[in-house]
């Protein structure tokens, strides 16, 4: 054992203190090869933890009203002292910025350091997803300007008219961002710069695109206007938009007949924050592995060095077993598959395969066994994300530890049937519906822009691709409300289950509609 | 590289216009909560904040989802009993819930509901929202004995703790200018016959002429040097005034009938509509005191305590409060200096003969002193010659005198609303 010369003891800190860990902590991810962006730890009150908390981690946002009903939400769990606030919280951003609680004691000061800024900052550095779809160093300069160009819309157009647009954005949030293509990067200076010149060019190609007045006789379709009028070609009959749009809210921003350019733009600030989230919803479980698998192994290389004493070191294991505790599914503390479990235990177990394999696992993972685990451990986080990482990485073990199973809940069923548990035969299947119960496209419901009726009465229609025959849930009635906001005419939305419609959705519906328009 | 920013210091409440924005959106559910959390809260209990809730749907942000039907698998941790291929009921009978996306709320309060709190200061803004004290523009100015020092610009004369210094300082510079200037200029003009003597060729210069003017500049540098940097005349000193002002200071009187007639119930619905009165005053004035009177055949005035729990039994002599009311008055709140409200509460029973020396009692001399007086009579029953004799002095006073009966405990509110309406100006 080596001779223990502690930082500091208690549970006092002080900026040196942190200083100093800080330092070491720094050395040694820099021995397992963590690259991070630099970190700006900024140490702030509980109630500035619960403003922060409450912007859904946003440093500088615009002002709505929903942000302020998360904030008497998280005010009120946390003075019932359901929650314990915000364990940390730190920003995808370059400097990654992180929090520290003043009334945290000094292991927590340490667990987070160590969790947020080499845990959580290395992996918005590494993995793939926010790599592709994210911008880091713009994003906080973006927020600025969203923050300010909202905020000037609120003064010329009155606040009421904005909560509302927001509003009708924020349902459709959602399905505001591209899943296959990469976003161009985002930044302020140029975003004001240009957005002048966007708003001039976005409002000429709608106009181009509603050029033609509605032709409800259907008489005689109008000739082809010349290419250079016409680049999308719509006024040749065909549907349009040609292909299927999954991003709802581009589509809107581009294509809404009667939106004002500031609205549009507004469209625009929503959709690119939902963009700047979207990798976070899919890498929970691996994004909070990660960090948890870091800061256990840290704090233990510390204690090993001899830098923390057995004091905070015993404060330390007990709050990473609460963080790390997954409640069995009949236990009324149960809220679903802890994400911090989850990853843990996978990140441990990849570690565990690489360094002492058993026969299970060289069947298994016959390239990860006996490889170096700290190569294997980066290459799983930069190159996964929640539901490929499952699929690739769940291992036996993981899933005999946790006890999973599956269970089939089929509504033409009287029963529910359990169709796997953790053995022989079951593995696979486990598997198999852990990944997708995690990937987003099976979570959220599929819907595409079909068809904008741009020759006809203007409606838009969606078409929802039902999965498994799950309909959608009552909710979709507000959200076309807010769409038909949005759009200006008639939504219409269909669920297809393979290929054919089984149910109708529109808005304004139809008796209304037929009132409105006589 | 890594920096550490201290950013206690900065403003909190970084979410209040958010917050702000959420209690205008739904304005008329915490309303209607703080309605209810009025009639139902016990007296002394109004100087804390409220838990509000909303019905969830009604603040949901919806966005698509899964809804129940169809087929779905579900892994959840910790099998204990379960092989593959077991059949089990459905929980709870629905068509399973949500997968993975569990958010079970921990106790009781289900997630039918959002619940949250609000400040002290809010529920009271609620809970007189849109309610304004009648006749709240304070006594003509003349009529006012308060009064209250104010800034009244600068004077010559004071004492030293209110010397202004840099006006002190500005007049001595002044003066020093003014003072000085003319020896100056004697002194330049005194130089320069000197200088011009010496230039002079050495037969031609006059001795007598230089030493006379050497002396003379000697003299005039004294003078020079002599004048003060400061005098007791450059002192200015801040002037205040008393200046008289509409009073902040207002005195409730509370009377209470607890003859035999009176019951606990009755008179718990006139506390908790004394205690609203109380708060709103509060909220109007700086200072608020209080005042109880109570009465039988006889009234006598006592402490809040006695006033609410003790218990009496006997007739009823309206008048006799009324009368103490005004030697009270006349005895320690001079209509000057206080704004003057009275609340009475009362089931309506009255001596006959009584009513009428009642209303000339408060038509000769209470009410032109009075900001407002408030009746309620609880009772559920008819009307007796008390109210009939009210009326017309609300006919007199119809600005300044209000009236109204409660019948149970949820009328107070509504009926206290009613009285302090704001009455939008024609």
């Amino acid at each position: 054992m080596t001779l223990r010369k502690p930082i500091a003891s208690g549970s006092d800190w002080n900026f040196e203190v942190l200083d100093t860990f800080e330092r070491e902590i720094a050395r040694l991810a820099d021995e397992y090869r963590l690259d991070t962006y630099p970190n700006q730890i900024e140490v702030i009150t509980s109630e500035q933890m619960m403003d922060a908390y409450a912007s859904v981690g946003m440093p500088v946002g615009y002002h709505h009203w929903s942000f302020g009903k998360q904030f008497l939400a998280v005010e009120q769990a946390y003075r019932r002292g359901q929650m314990g606030l915000a364990y940390e919280l730190v920003i995808n951003s370059d400097p990654c910025i992180a929090y520290l609680m003043e009334e945290n004691t000094l292991m927590m000061q340490v667990l987070v350091m160590a969790h947020a800024c080499y845990g959580h900052n290395s992996f918005f550095k590494g993995n793939y997803l926010f790599r592709t779809w994210t911008d880091a160093s713009s994003i906080i300069d973006y927020l600025v300007f969203a923050r300010k160009y909202v905020a000037e819309c609120e003064e010329r157009h009155g606040v009421q008219a904005v909560e509302q647009l927001l509003d009708a954005c924020h349902a459709l949030q959602n399905y505001g961002v591209d899943r296959y293509k990469r976003p161009s990067p985002i930044s302020a200076a140029e975003e004001a710069q240009r957005q002048k010149e966007r708003e001039a060019y976005l409002q000429a190609q709608v106009n181009t695109l509603w050029r033609t007045i509605p032709n409800l006789s259907g008489s005689e379709p109008e000739e082809a206007l010349p290419n250079d009028d016409d680049p999308l070609g719509l006024h040749q009959h065909q549907r349009y938009p040609p292909e299927p749009q999954e991003n709802l809210l581009y589509f809107i921003e581009k294509n809404a007949p009667l939106l004002a350019p500031w609205q549009r733009e507004i469209v625009r600030i929503v959709r690119k924050l939902a963009q700047y989230f979207y990798p976070q919803r899919q890498t929970q479980v691996m994004n909070e592995g990660w960090a948890t698998f870091w800061h256990y192994t840290l704090m233990h290389r510390m204690f090993d060095d001899g830098l923390v004493d057995e004091g905070l070191m015993l404060e330390f294991l007990q709050s990473h077993t609460a963080v790390v505790n997954q409640p069995d599914f009949d236990s009324p503390l149960y809220g679903g598959i802890n994400p911090y479990a989850l990853g843990f235990a996978m990140f441990s177990d990849i570690k565990r395969i690489c360094q002492s394999p058993t026969d299970e696992d060289r069947e298994w993972f016959p390239d990860t066994a006996d490889s170096d685990w700290l190569e294997t451990l980066h290459f799983a986080m930069r190159n996964f994300k929640d539901e490929s990482f499952i699929q690739q990485f769940l291992s036996p073990k993981v899933i005999r530890d946790l006890k999973l199973f599956s269970v089939v809940d089929d509504d033409q069923e009287e029963m529910l049937e359990v169709s796997a548990i953790h053995d022989e035969r079951g593995y696979q299947r486990v598997r198999e519906a852990l990944s997708v119960q995690y990937a987003l496209s099976v979570r959220e419901p599929n819907i595409q822009v079909y068809a904008a009726d741009i020759r006809g009465d203007r409606s838009l229609t969606l078409r929802h691709i039902q999965d498994r025959r799950r309909p959608l849930a009552k909710s979709v009635y507000p959200v076309i409300r807010h769409l038909h906001q949005l759009w200006g005419f008639t939504v219409k939305l269909e669920s297809l289950e393979e290929g054919e419609v089984v149910r109708r959705y529109q808005w304004p519906l139809p008796e209304e509609g037929r009132r409105d328009s006589t | 590289m890594t920096y550490f920013i201290d950013r206690r210091a900065n403003a909190k409440h970084k979410s209040a216009v958010n917050r702000q924005r959420f209690l205008d959106r739904y304005r008329t559910h915490i309303k209607r909560s703080v309605e209810e959390a009025v009639n139902r809260r016990s007296i002394t209990d109004m100087e804390r904040g409220e838990k509000v809730s909303i019905p969830a749907r009604d603040i949901s942000e919806p966005v698509f989802q899964h809804g129940p039907g169809g087929e779905r698998t579900i892994v959840a941790p910790g099998n204990k009993e379960f092989v593959e291929g077991d059949r089990l009921r459905r929980p709870g009978g629905g068509g399973g819930g949500g997968a993975g996306e569990g958010s079970a709320s921990n106790q009781g309060e289900g997630m039918d509901e959002f619940a949250f709190s609000l400040t002290r200061e809010e529920f009271l803004d609620f809970v007189f929202d849109g309610l304004e004290l009648p006749h709240l523009e304070r006594k003509q100015l003349k009529d006012l004995d308060e009064v209250r020092p104010v800034r009244a610009g600068i004077s010559r004369d004071g004492v030293p703790a209110r010397i202004n210094i840099v006006r002190s300082m500005r007049e001595a510079h002044a003066r020093r200018i003014a003072m000085r200037a003319p020896i100056r200029r004697a002194l330049r003009e005194a130089q320069e016959a000197l200088d011009a003597e010496e230039r002079k060729d050495a037969v031609l210069r006059n001795p007598t002429r230089i030493a006379e003017l050497k002396a003379e500049i000697e003299r005039l540098e004294k003078r020079l040097e002599a004048v003060p940097f400061i005098d007791t005349y450059d002192l200015r000193y801040n002037n205040l005034t008393n200046q008289p002002q509409p009073s902040n200071k207002a005195v409730m009187f509370c009377i209470m009938d607890v003859s035999g007639s009176m019951t606990q119930a009755h008179k718990d619905i006139a506390k908790r509509f004394f205690l609203l009165l109380y708060l709103f005053l509060e909220r109007n004035y700086e200072k608020v005191e209080l005042v109880f009177v109570r009465h039988h055949t006889a009234a006598k005035e006592v402490d809040e305590e006695e006033f609410f729990y003790s218990r009496e039994t006997g007739g009823t002599i309206v008048s006799s409060a009324l009368t103490l009311v005004d030697e009270i008055i006349a005895d320690r709140y001079p209509a000057g200096q206080w704004n003057l409200y009275v609340a009475q509460a009362s089931d309506g029973d009255n001596w006959d003969d009584d009513s009428t020396t009642c209303r000339d009692l408060l038509l000769k001399s209470l009410m032109p002193r009075l900001q407002y007086f408030t009746y309620v009579e609880i009772t559920p029953h008819a009307h007796q010659a008390l109210w009939e004799e009210y009326e017309t002095v609300a006919a007199r006073f119809p600005s300044r005198f209000a009236m109204r009966q409660i019948v149970e405990g949820n009328d107070i509110y509504p009926v206290f609303r009613e009285l302090f309406r704001r009455r939008e100006e024609a």
